[in-house]
């Protein structure tokens, strides 16, 4: 027996509503989400990392570890990723004696930059600690691409 | 609003999966490199044992989105055209196999899953995102390489010009 019209119609919307919150929260976590304001151009980043002035940032790479040994920022560390709450947990235990204003700098290039799971997770975390001076390195399409094949500096291994 | 949204997404992720298909210019397409790896079994896999197919050699993981839309195809294209002589390897760049072993039951993929390391993406020129897709002719030479996301038509008619293309594995040493 079919449910009357209008609960019908009811039972559409709740169906629609779900769905878009569902869309809403899965987008949220995905580095597409990140506002501009909190991105650094790898063009950026190597400018600051080659000046003699100017504070240095902590880079970490908080995506797979397999990537980090064929290639990463020349001084950056690995904590495990981010996607997981074993990569966060070693990210909140690195960070958890810095200051609160120490400049920051999260990286991945694992994926396209709307499809990577780990710098959003990464940057919601340290904010979430109260640090306010923290950026996200802007891959557009990954690491290969848009840092070792520009020229930038990279390091191998562990 | 709801197919407005799905047609939002759709296109904002058709912008991002565009194939950046790489086809290889010179005038003999370079050897693929030979690796021996142990699948998910523990059985060791040899790139080289495959000489004489065609290889379609996809480099992934578990946690990467694109590379988990992608697998299902993979796994129709398997079937499809297994019999012609088509043999697909995944390369899982995964950290550890646990993670890839849930995933091979789950998507019931029907072809071998080898996990990669840094020194077998070094092989290739460095393995530095994903998906990233190799077609390997029955000579053993890559003709053509499929970065981020594939566009399957494409991969599909590049499968069947290898498949009944005339190179076989005694025309290269």
């Amino acid at each position: 027996m079919n449910p009357p019209p209008k609960k019908r119609k009811s039972v559409l919307n709740v169906a629609a509503f779900v769905l878009l919150m569902s869309l809403a929260a899965a987008f949220a976590y995905q580095a597409g989400s990140i506002p501009t304001s909190q991105l650094l151009n790898p063009d950026e980043l190597v400018k600051i990392l080659q000046s003699p002035q100017g504070e240095k940032p902590l880079v970490i790479q908080v995506g797979s570890h397999v990537f980090y040994q064929q290639a990463h920022i020349p001084g950056s560390e690995y904590l495990g990723p981010a996607s997981s709450e074993s990569g966060l947990q070693q990210l909140r235990k690195r960070v958890a004696r810095l200051p609160r204003n120490k400049f920051i700098v999260l990286y991945c290039g694992c994926c396209p930059w709307g499809h990577c799971p780990n710098v959003k997770p990464a940057s919601d975390t340290l904010r979430a600690m109260g640090f306010t001076n923290v950026k996200v390195l802007y891959i557009a399409d990954n690491f290969g691409a848009d840092w070792v094949d520009k020229g930038y500096p990279t390091s191998k291994g562990e | 609003m709801v197919i407005a949204v799905g047609l939002g997404l759709y296109l904002l992720n058709r912008r991002e999966n565009i194939s950046h298909r790489l086809r290889l210019t010179s005038v003999e397409p370079p050897l693929a490199p030979d690796f021996s790896l142990s699948t998910l079994s523990g059985e060791k896999l040899s790139l080289s044992d495959y000489r004489g197919k065609v290889v379609l050699l996809d480099f992934w993981a578990t946690w990467c989105e694109p590379c988990r839309e992608e697998i299902p195809h993979f796994v129709e294209l398997q079937s499809h055209y297994r019999d012609q002589g088509l043999q697909i390897i995944g390369v899982s760049m995964d950290d550890g196999p646990e993670p890839v072993r849930e995933f091979y039951r789950q998507f019931h993929m029907n072809y071998p899953v080898v996990m990669g390391n840094a020194k077998t993406g070094g092989l290739f020129g460095g393995v530095l995102g994903l998906p990233i897709a190799l077609l390997i002719g029955r000579d053993g030479r890559i003709y053509s390489k499929h970065i981020g996301a594939t566009d399957m038509a494409v991969l599909d008619r590049e499968i069947n010009a290898r498949l009944q293309a005339r190179e076989t594995s005694e025309t290269t040493p």
